[in-house]
């Protein structure tokens, strides 16, 4: 509160009848009404007693395969339906395949014209040298968007399970994890000290060289976040605080996919209305060509790194 | 060139059966990494080193690392620590 109001004067305003009305307080036909609090539960030893002298016929009851005959039933024809089922299933699904082009046929559509257009004409219209990152991340870029959003839902969902709001819980959990992990081994430190960034530099090398060879966003960014693994195995989450947390990865993320859903958009509403995009291409086999692919591939690595670190911190912590 | 491929098969079977048939779960995570280590060779004499070098770097690192972490969360590979106390 900024300003100090009286008990009288608060007692008044709008916002302390609403309280009182959701707290309970007050009942608009009882009037004032007096909130207590709940007695703990606690029962006797007869009551004990009873039930779990109740909790003990029951099982009988149920798990005794004498005087269950439904239990009974049950076990002697679980396998036989078990193997039913299943052969079932691959029936069904031997069905559908049947169902499939013929393999090898040349009317099948792997077949089409669509593989030898990516063959010739890839390198013109995407200005990639390696043709797979032109075929991902420019002919078939909206499937890419789609598994980076996969992705990030991924990480929510890790989130959502493993991650610990409440102070008590982070801080033994903070406790648990001194235990459990080697802290200051020289040896681990030494290793990291050298290998972690030539692991960083071949992830970033990778992603920015995406277009002219191997590698790419996926790949690239898959190594970043091995490399961080380790630099956080061996030096510990105070270190790696100081420069990722749980708002760096936030805004990480946010924005790699905010970036790469406008620049994809962008293409895809001028290719699909036949406007010249202002991008240009330039000449192949520079770093600086194929237009918007190597911003892609830049955003997809970063939102690989962070779910791959954040992964590996939630399984461990449950919290940055 | 075949019979190294041929050779790298072969172990690529034994480790996929072994990792499923083991007892211990360290073990079969283990033996799931080099399964991954053998696929990503097996992707590069496939002359598609893309797919190599992800296979290494998800398959033998990140995925090997997040069981490792997870098996220590549910204290499977802290068993012989406490044997060790319990016998002291």
């Amino acid at each position: 509160m900024s300003k100090k109001v009286s008990k009288e004067q608060y007692e008044k305003t709008l916002s302390f009848r609403f309280r009182q009305w959701l707290d309970g307080t007050k009942d608009p036909y009882l009037n004032e009404v007096e909130m207590q609090k709940q007695d703990v539960h606690c029962e006797g030893e007869e009551e004990t007693a009873h039930r779990q002298e109740v909790r003990e016929r029951r099982r009988e009851k149920i798990y005794d395969l004498e005087k269950n005959a439904e239990l009974r039933i049950f076990k002697r024809f679980y396998k036989v339906f078990a193997v039913a089922f299943c052969c079932f299933l691959v029936a069904l699904l031997l069905e559908g395949v049947s169902y499939l082009p013929t393999f090898g046929h040349a009317q099948n559509p792997a077949n089409n014209e669509v593989a030898q257009r990516y063959i010739e004409q890839g390198l013109q219209e995407t200005g990639a040298v390696n043709i797979v990152t032109g075929m991902i991340l420019d002919y078939r870029a909206f499937d890419t968007l789609g598994e980076s959003h996969v992705l990030f839902i991924a990480t929510c969902t890790v989130l959502i399970l493993l991650r610990f709001d409440k102070k008590e819980q982070k801080e033994q959990m903070e406790a648990d994890d001194r235990t459990h992990e080697p802290k200051n081994d020289v040896i681990l430190q030494t290793a990291a000290r050298i290998l972690v960034p030539p692991i960083l530099l071949f992830g970033i090398y990778m992603i920015l060289a995406g277009h002219l060879g191997p590698g790419g966003g996926f790949s690239g960014g898959a190594v970043i976040g091995a490399g961080l693994i380790l630099y956080l195995n061996a030096f510990g989450f105070a270190k790696t605080e100081q420069f990722f947390t749980a708002k760096t990865y936030r805004v990480m993320s946010f924005g790699a996919l905010a970036c790469y859903t406008v620049c994809k958009s962008y293409s895809f509403y001028t290719g699909a209305n036949h406007i010249e995009s202002v991008i240009p291409l330039g000449t192949p086999g520079a770093i600086l060509s194929s237009g918007l692919i190597l911003i892609l591939n830049i955003c997809v690595g970063i939102v690989v790194a962070g779910t791959m670190y954040t992964f590996y911190c939630m399984f461990r912590k449950g919290g940055y | 060139m075949t019979i190294f491929t041929c050779i790298l098969l072969g172990f690529l079977i034994v480790c996929a059966i072994a990792a499923s048939l083991s007892k211990s779960l360290l073990n079969s995570i283990l033996i799931f990494m080099s399964y991954s280590l053998i696929m990503s060779v097996i992707w590069i004499l496939l002359e598609s080193p893309d797919l190599a070098v992800t296979e290494a770097a998800v398959g033998a690192g990140v995925t090997t690392v997040l069981f490792l972490v997870t098996l220590k969360k549910i204290h499977a590979i802290m068993k012989k620590e406490d044997e060790e106390e319990k016998h002291e």
